[in-house]
C-alpha cells in the first residue's frame, strides 16, 4: 500500500507539473498581449513596452516558465496583473465559497441520485422506474445555465423563497447547490440503479431472502449498503466535471468563487490569476481521482493493490 | 413447382434470427422519440431560410414595446421577439444550424483524433501505451471548461474555433474507450492469426481493428453530440461562443440574461431547444449502446 501509494503521489506531481507546461505554453503562445491589456487602448508604445519589461515578458519562453515553476516551488502563484494583489490572496479569498457550493452539489447530487436509484432498482420495470430513468436523462441533457435561470425565475422571482442570487446566508447556497446537483443526480441515479441490480441477484442477498428477512432488511442492510460502495467512491472522479459546472453556476447566481475569478481575469488576460485557477482546479481534480482509488479498497476490502 | 417447394423447403429449416440492432432500437420508444426530435431539429437547420417565417437579422421596428421591451409571444411573433425586436422563433431555427455543425465538427474531430491515438496506443502496448495512459490521465485533469473559456476568449471565436476548442476537450474520453476496446479486440484470435499470416500492420488495423469499433464510434459520436450542444452553449452563454449576431441559442440566453425576469421567453424557447436537442442524441446514443453494446450496458 505505501509503494502504491508513493507512486500514485509521484504520478500526480508528474501530471500537475504537465498541466502547468501547457496551460503556461497555450496563454503566452496566443494573440494576446497582456501588457497592451494592461496598459489600455490609449497606452503609447514606450508605456507598453515599460509594462512588459516590468512583468518579465521580455525574456523567452522557457525562461519565463523556469521562473514560474522556481516561485510555485515555493507557493508563490505570482501576482494579479489587473489588480496588484498576491494570487495566492485572491484565490485564498474565494475559494471557500466555491468548496461550499461543490459540497452543497454533492450533497444535492446524492440525495437526488441516491434515493431515485434505489427506487427505480428495486421497482425495476415498474412505471416509478421509467419516470426515474426519464428524469435521470432530463437531469443530464438540461443545461445548468438554464436550469439555474429557470429556479430563479420561479423560485426567487415569481414565488420569492429564495434570494435572486448573491451571497450569505444558507438560502443563498440552495439555489446554486441545487442547480449544480441536478445534472449528478441523474447521473449518479443510473449509476446506483445499475449497482443496485448488479447486487440484487448476487448469492449473499439470495441467503438473505432465503432465512426469511423482511424485505425492507434484505433492500437496505443487504442490497444497498454494497450497491453505495462503487457510487460513493465514484464522487472523488467527479471533480472535474463539477469544476466546469461550476464556473457557469457562480455566473448565473453571482456567487463570489473561483469561477467567477477565473471568468473575469480571463477577460483581461490577466494570465497569473487564469493559470491560478487553473492549477487549484488540476489540483483538486488531482486529489479527488486519488482519493477515489485509496477510498475505494478500504469500503471494499476485496480490493488490494500491490506495492 | 420447383419454387414452391424449394420455398416450403426453406420455411421449414427457417432459423430465428436475433433481432437486429435496428429493431431493438425502434423498439425503444424514447429512442424513437429522439430519433423524431433529431429529424426535426435537422430538418429545421438544413431548411432554415424556406421555413424560418422571417429573417433571424431584421430588426422590426414593431418587435419591440414603446419602451423598447422585447414582445411576449404572440399571432405575428409566435415565441416572442428578443432585445433587438429580431423574431425568436427565427433566430432559433437558425440557431440549430450553429449548435449542430458545431456538434458535428467537434465530434467529427475528436472521433478522428481519439481513434488515431487510442488505436495507435491499444495496438503497439508497450510505452506507447504508457505514455498514452499518462497524457490522457493529464487531459483528464484539465479543468476543461476553464481552458477552452481561456482559449475562446483569447482566440476571439468563430464556430471553427469554437468546435476546436471543444474538441480539444472532448477526444481524450474517446480515447480511452478506444484504447480499451483495441486492447481487447487486438488479442483476439482472427487478429493474431493475421499476424502470423504476415499481414502488414497497417493493414491488420485498417481491415480487422477498425471495423469491430464502429458500434463504439456510433454510440459516443451521438453522445458526444449531445455533451457538445451543451458544451458550446455554455460557452456562448459566457459570452465566449460564436459571436453576434450569428444566432446561437446559447447566446441568445447570454444577451437576454439581465432581462429574463421581465422576458422569461427569451431563456424559456432556446432553453428548451438546447435541452431537447441535447436529451434526443442522449437518448439515442444510449440505445444505440444497448443494442450494439451490450457489453457496454454498465451505466
Amino acid at each position: 500500500m505505501g509503494g502504491y501509494l508513493l507512486r500514485r503521489l509521484l504520478q500526480s506531481v508528474v501530471i500537475l507539473l504537465g498541466i502547468t507546461l501547457i496551460t503556461f505554453a497555450l496563454l503566452y503562445l496566443l494573440p494576446a498581449d497582456p501588457a497592451r491589456m494592461i496598459a489600455g487602448r490609449s497606452a503609447t508604445a514606450e508605456t507598453v513596452m515599460q509594462i512588459r519589461a516590468e512583468l518579465g515578458l521580455n525574456e523567452s519562453l522557457p525562461v519565463q516558465y523556469a521562473r514560474y515553476l522556481a516561485r510555485l516551488a515555493h507557493g508563490d502563484l505570482g501576482r494579479s496583473y489587473a489588480q496588484k494583489i498576491e494570487v495566492t490572496e485572491l484565490l485564498s479569498s474565494r475559494i471557500g465559497a466555491t468548496f461550499l457550493l461543490m459540497l452543497g452539489g454533492i450533497f444535492f447530487e446524492l440525495l437526488i441520485g441516491i434515493p431515485a436509484g434505489i427506487l427505480a432498482a428495486v421497482r425495476r420495470r415498474t412505471a416509478a422506474d421509467q419516470s426515474v430513468m426519464v428524469g435521470a436523462f432530463l437531469g443530464v441533457s438540461a443545461p445548468q445555465f438554464v436550469v439555474g435561470l429557470l429556479l430563479l425565475y420561479i423560485l426567487a422571482y415569481k414565488v420569492p423563497v429564495f434570494p435572486l442570487g448573491g451571497f450569505g446566508s444558507l438560502t443563498h447556497l440552495i439555489l446554486p447547490a441545487f442547480t449544480l446537483g441536478i445534472a449528478g443526480g441523474g447521473w449518479y441515479a443510473r449509476v446506483m440503479r445499475s449497482s443496485m441490480l448488479d447486487v440484487i441477484h448476487r448469492d449473499f442477498v439470495r441467503t438473505a431472502w432465503a432465512k426469511g428477512l423482511s424485505g425492507s432488511r434484505v433492500i437496505w442492510k443487504h442490497t444497498v449498503r454494497n450497491a453505495l460502495l462503487p457510487v460513493v467512491s465514484m464522487v472523488g472522479l467527479d471533480i472535474g466535471t463539477f469544476m466546469g459546472g461550476v464556473v457557469v453556476v457562480e455566473s448565473v447566481f453571482g456567487w463570489p468563487g473561483i469561477g467567477q475569478l477565473a471568468w473575469q481575469a480571463i477577460q483581461i488576460v490577466d494570465i497569473p490569476v487564469i493559470m491560478g485557477v487553473v492549477m487549484v482546479s488540476a489540483i483538486a481534480i488531482v486529489l479527488g481521482n486519488l482519493l477515489a482509488d485509496l477510498v475505494y479498497p478500504l469500503l471494499d476490502p476485496k480490493i488490494r493493490y500491490g506495492g | 413447382m420447383a419454387g414452391a417447394k424449394s420455398r416450403s423447403r426453406s420455411a421449414s429449416i427457417q432459423i430465428r434470427q436475433p433481432p437486429s440492432a435496428w429493431s431493438r432500437v425502434k423498439r425503444n420508444k424514447a429512442a424513437v422519440f429522439g430519433l423524431m426530435v433529431i429529424g426535426l431539429v435537422c430538418t429545421a437547420a438544413l431548411l432554415a431560410p424556406w421555413i424560418a417565417p422571417y429573417d433571424p437579422a431584421e430588426q422590426f421596428s414593431d418587435g419591440m414595446t414603446l419602451e423598447g421591451r422585447p414582445l411576449a409571444p404572440s399571432r405575428r411573433f409566435l415565441l416572442g421577439t428578443d432585445l433587438l425586436g429580431r423574431d425568436l422563433l427565427s433566430r432559433l431555427i437558425f440557431g440549430a444550424r450553429i449548435s449542430l455543425l458545431i456538434g458535428v465538427i467537434a465530434n467529427a474531430v475528436a472521433l478522428t483524433i481519439g481513434t488515431m491515438l487510442g488505436t495507435v496506443a491499444g495496438y503497439f502496448k508497450g510505452w506507447v501505451s504508457t505514455a498514452f495512459m499518462r497524457a490522457t490521465d493529464m487531459m483528464m485533469a484539465f479543468p476543461a471548461l476553464i481552458l477552452a473559456i481561456a482559449l475562446a476568449a483569447i482566440l476571439r471565436p468563430s464556430l471553427w474555433i469554437v468546435a476546436l476548442v471543444i474538441a480539444m476537450v472532448n477526444w481524450v474520453w474517446i480515447a480511452r474507450v478506444i484504447y480499451s476496446v483495441v486492447l481487447t479486440t487486438s488479442q483476439r484470435e482472427f487478429v493474431e492469426a493475421a499476424h502470423a499470416l504476415g499481414v502488414p500492420t497497417t493493414r491488420i488495423i485498417r481491415k480487422h481493428l477498425l471495423p469491430h469499433l464502429v458500434p463504439t464510434l456510433l454510440v459516443w459520436g451521438t453522445l458526444g453530440i449531445s455533451t457538445t450542444v451543451m458544451f458550446e452553449a455554455s460557452l456562448s452563454f459566457l459570452g465566449v461562443g460564436v459571436r453576434p449576431p450569428t444566432p446561437s441559442w446559447g447566446g441568445t440566453i447570454s444577451e437576454s440574461q439581465s432581462f429574463f425576469l421581465e422576458a422569461p421567453w427569451l431563456v424559456a424557447f432556446p432553453g428548451a431547444s438546447i435541452l431537447l436537442t441535447s436529451l434526443a442524441f442522449n437518448l439515442v446514443g444510449d440505445a444505440l449502446r444497448d443494442a450494439l453494446d451490450p457489453q457496454l450496458r454498465s451505466v
